[in-house]
């Protein structure tokens, strides 16, 4: 039956790959639709790629795109952390040409998916971790412990501190994740209130105008969201990289 | 009560949480706006400060409506 909001969520198997260490891996829908977003981001960039002194409109998109997100890293971080605008460029555009190809009707939403969001914000995690290690020594963990406060302080702080660290990777995985369960979930509860009034006939079928309109809006609004989620998770990575470059703050 | 009863009011609660979350969006969008309309010049540079505010804000009330979901559907 079609009338449950979270069977479109479902995984199906498309073919089986060899097991590895006993646990079952597969080529999926999940997996197909994610091949699906990493090659339409490729042909994206081919087409904006032919260099002209006066920029075609392909070219003027790309650009655009390009120093965009160059722009978002130097004015969160600082120029200096350009060696990560790769990284938050790859991060941007696979989690917005996911959320929008998940808004195509049969598509498959990749990012609506815990395991895909928590794999790239930890990812994000252990690359701040790594990286200030790496840069600043051990004087890294200052970041836990601001400078100025009254000896007193300093536990509680720490202690708080550290929990709100940890608690970045799930907050920024769960952001992502639950923006695009909740908008496809009511996008479905609207469609099914509209599809039963329907078969109800008679006057009742006319009120299933109001549902659809509810609906095209909704659409709106889930384009919106898909785009400023993509954004607000980018820019995210750029306030966490931060820690990096800037240990005394 | 009934186990199954005991579930929906559960995720009924749960859902609530979105309450905390719009006065939130509704206060750091008419806090935008009326800084914007004081100091129309400033207000371009601080969009982004005020889409992390709304993503920030936004987040906390759908960790309620997860928790809705994870009652309803998963345990």
């Amino acid at each position: 039956m079609a009338n449950d909001p979270m069977q479109q969520f479902e995984i199906k198997k498309i073919f089986d790959l060899p097991d590895i260490a006993g646990q079952d891996i597969a080529f999926t829908n999940s997996s197909l639709w994610m091949v699906v977003g990493a090659l339409s981001i490729i042909v994206f960039f081919f087409l904006t790629l032919k260099g002209k002194l006066v920029p075609t409109r392909m070219q003027s998109l790309g650009e655009l795109s390009y120093e965009f997100i160059a722009n978002m890293v130097k004015d969160t971080t600082g120029p200096e952390a350009m060696k990560f605008f790769p990284f938050v460029f790859c991060l941007f555009f696979f989690i917005l040409f996911a959320n929008l190809i998940g808004m195509n009707p049969y598509a498959f939403t990749t990012t609506s998916h815990l395991a895909v969001t928590v794999f790239m914000a930890v990812f994000t995690i252990l690359i701040v971790i790594i990286a200030g290690i790496w840069k600043n020594g051990l004087r890294w963990f200052k970041i836990f412990a601001p400078a100025g406060l009254p000896l007193l302080m300093y536990p509680i702080i720490i202690l708080i501190e550290i929990i709100s660290f940890i608690a970045r990777p799930i907050t920024l995985s769960v952001r992502l994740f639950a923006n695009m369960v909740a908008g496809h979930v009511i996008l479905k509860l609207f469609a099914i209130f509209a599809a039963f009034l329907v078969t109800q006939g008679g006057g009742i079928a006319a009120l299933a105008v109001v549902p659809v309109i509810g609906t095209m809006a909704i659409v709106a609004l889930e384009f919106l969201v898909a785009a400023l989620q993509a954004f607000v998770f980018a820019i995210l990575t750029c306030v966490y990289l931060n820690d990096v470059y800037h240990v005394d703050h | 009560m009934e186990a199954e009863a005991a579930k929906y009011i559960g995720a009924g609660l749960a859902g609530t949480a979105l309450i905390g979350a719009g006065i939130g969006i509704g206060s750091i969008f008419s806090n935008y706006l009326a800084g914007a309309l004081r100091n129309p010049s400033a207000a371009a540079g601080q969009r982004t400060n005020l889409l992390l505010g709304f993503a920030l804000c936004e987040a906390t009330g759908l960790f309620g409506f997860v928790l809705a979901m994870i009652i309803l559907f998963a345990a």
